[in-house]
């Protein structure tokens, strides 16, 4: 099982071969087209992230001692970004997902994304996969 | 015939780069650029004589009163309003709305009506909800039709003589429908209700002669029309603002203060409560004074060129739907792509260093109508050209191809 510092390293390698911004955008565009679907009947209200111009869902659950994130949002490029944290934080203990910094996100060229004034709301994203995380474990205990 | 490219050497910031691209602007609906001569206005205010208004006796003190209420002047002159103590001069276009729904709280009982469009932005809606539940007066909207029109068969059954205000926007921010406010005054008018028009997108396109019009409150912001953020003005009849009550308590409001009785000053200062935006008020006149110069009818010209133009080139590109597609409208093209949300086409295009507006603009009862998340907004200005454009059409052309 990778950590999430080794998936973190993976997906910076996996940027670093892109020369511009449109390979970038095309590769996060592609990545949303295969995000992993949230099941509907999670599509609901309680499960809207608020914060984002387009609107998100995610859903959380708990497999043995990971948690598992499915998600979906109306826009395509919020896909590419989500299925990127999804990447990184599904099937991780809780505890895993608390401490985890996310420079990495930085370094893949995705810095202006993480304004929290940013519309798209990657920071609300972040949190709310967080708080998920600290809920679980509070739970585990 | 106005020279875009000549004109665009008066604002520095449209020869920056964006994201390592020559900027194109087209938020102008949200706020416009500003122009040099401004930018000095701005400047020297701060550099030569800044100071408190109305109260010193120095000599600093004395121009800075000088220049505001000269710009005061400006206004009064632009908009064509009787008196110049019938400018108010607030923190924009939000400010005067609030003002003016605050003093009708006296003015209104249980069973009043109130009568908005349902082309309003949210600002515009929000503050006569409040109103209503301070009062009990209900709120009447006004629908619009499949182009993004007001039905004014539908005004005019609305209208009673429970009517006591009708407020609609003279242009609609999301859709660049221009309203017909005429007539929507004159037969408010006939049922005894005064009227409030927002010109927040007007202004910059359009000089409203607010006599003829014979309108009771008009509300601006300059950030729209060349000048700075966080300074507007309210204009209001005399004898409307005379029944309003003060907006704020505060310095320059007042007349006389004992801790018995307060008397109020004249107009319009019983609505200026504290010290103003003094450099912004000053920077107004001269945004004022720039458009101005460069002549209202010209830039409408010039302007419905560039809307026609876009118009056709956007809709060479197949599955892309304009919104608000009214004979009678301004230079802003509301539009979306097939299949694909305003967001991404909005996040490519800004990669190509072109800025729009994505989203629902504040007007989430129009997108409702249309049932859609929001829309991509370009809106043009008289400093845009049609290269600008012909660089739109080719950013949204890639932005499909990408996101398809």
């Amino acid at each position: 099982m990778q950590t999430i510092k080794e998936i973190q390293e993976e997906i910076i390698d996996e940027f670093s071969m892109f020369e511009d911004w449109e390979e970038r955008y095309q590769y996060m565009i592609d990545l949303g087209k295969d995000l992993p679907l949230i099941d509907e009947q999670y599509k609901t209200e309680d499960h809207i992230i608020k914060g984002c111009q387009s609107k998100v869902w995610v859903h959380a659950e708990l497999q043995d001692d990971k948690i598992a994130f499915t998600a979906d949002s109306d826009a395509i490029i919020t896909k590419g970004i989500i299925a990127i944290l999804i990447r990184v934080f599904s099937n991780q203990q809780p505890s895993e997902i608390i401490e985890a910094n996310t420079d990495f996100i930085d370094e893949i060229g995705l810095k202006e994304h993480l304004s929290p004034t940013r519309a798209n709301g990657l920071v609300s994203m972040i949190k709310q996969l967080k708080m998920y995380a600290i809920a679980y474990q509070t739970q585990l205990k | 015939m106005l020279n875009a490219d000549h004109i665009r050497k008066d604002f520095p910031i449209l020869s920056r780069q964006v994201n390592g691209k020559p900027l194109v602007y087209f938020d102008n609906a949200a706020t416009s650029q500003t122009p040099q001569q401004v930018i000095d206005v701005i400047v020297d205010y701060y550099s030569n004589y800044n100071a408190n208004i109305h109260r010193g006796v120095h000599t600093l003190s004395q121009e800075a009163t000088d220049k505001y209420e000269a710009a005061r002047n400006t206004i009064q002159k632009h908009f064509n309003a009787k008196h110049n103590y019938e400018i108010i001069l607030t923190a924009g276009t939000t400010e005067s709305i609030n003002l003016v729904a605050q003093g009708f709280t006296s003015l209104l009982k249980e069973g009043d009506e109130i009568i908005v469009s349902a082309l309003e932005h949210h600002s515009n809606i929000v503050p006569w909800q409040m109103l209503c539940e301070r009062t009990g007066a209900v709120l009447k909207v006004i629908p619009m039709n499949l182009e993004g029109e007001l039905i004014m068969e539908a005004y005019n059954a609305l209208l009673s003589d429970r009517t006591k205000l009708v407020f609609v926007n003279h242009i609609s921010n999301a859709l660049g429908t221009i309203n017909p406010i005429e007539y929507i005054i004159e037969k408010a008018h006939a049922v005894g209700a005064a009227v409030l028009i927002d010109g927040a997108q007007s202004c910059p396109h359009i000089k409203p002669d607010v006599q003829a019009l014979d309108v009771d409150f008009y509300v601006a912001s300059a950030h729209k029309m060349c000048g700075p953020t966080g300074v507007g003005l309210l204009y209001g009849k005399e004898e409307w603002l005379n029944k309003l009550p003060p907006y704020q308590g505060g310095g320059e409001m007042i007349d006389q203060v004992s801790f018995e009785k307060t008397t109020y000053a004249g107009l319009p200062h019983k609505f200026e409560a504290g010290t103003p935006n003094i450099c912004g008020g000053i920077a107004f006149g001269a945004a004022v004074d720039y458009m101005n110069a460069i002549g209202f009818e010209a830039i409408a010209t010039y302007e419905n060129e560039l809307l026609a133009y876009g118009t056709q080139r956007l809709l060479e590109i197949e599955g892309l739907k304009i919104y608000g597609t009214s004979a009678n409208k301004t230079s802003v093209i509301s539009f979306n792509l097939e299949g694909i949300h305003p967001y991404d086409v909005g996040t490519l295009l800004d990669k190509m260093g072109i800025a729009v507006r994505t989203g629902h603009h504040c007007t989430q009862p129009i997108m409702d109508f249309f049932k859609i998340p929001g829309t991509v907004r370009a809106s043009f200005s008289f400093y845009n050209t049609k290269a600008e454009i012909d660089a739109l059409v080719e950013g949204v052309k890639k932005a499909k191809m990408m996101l398809s």
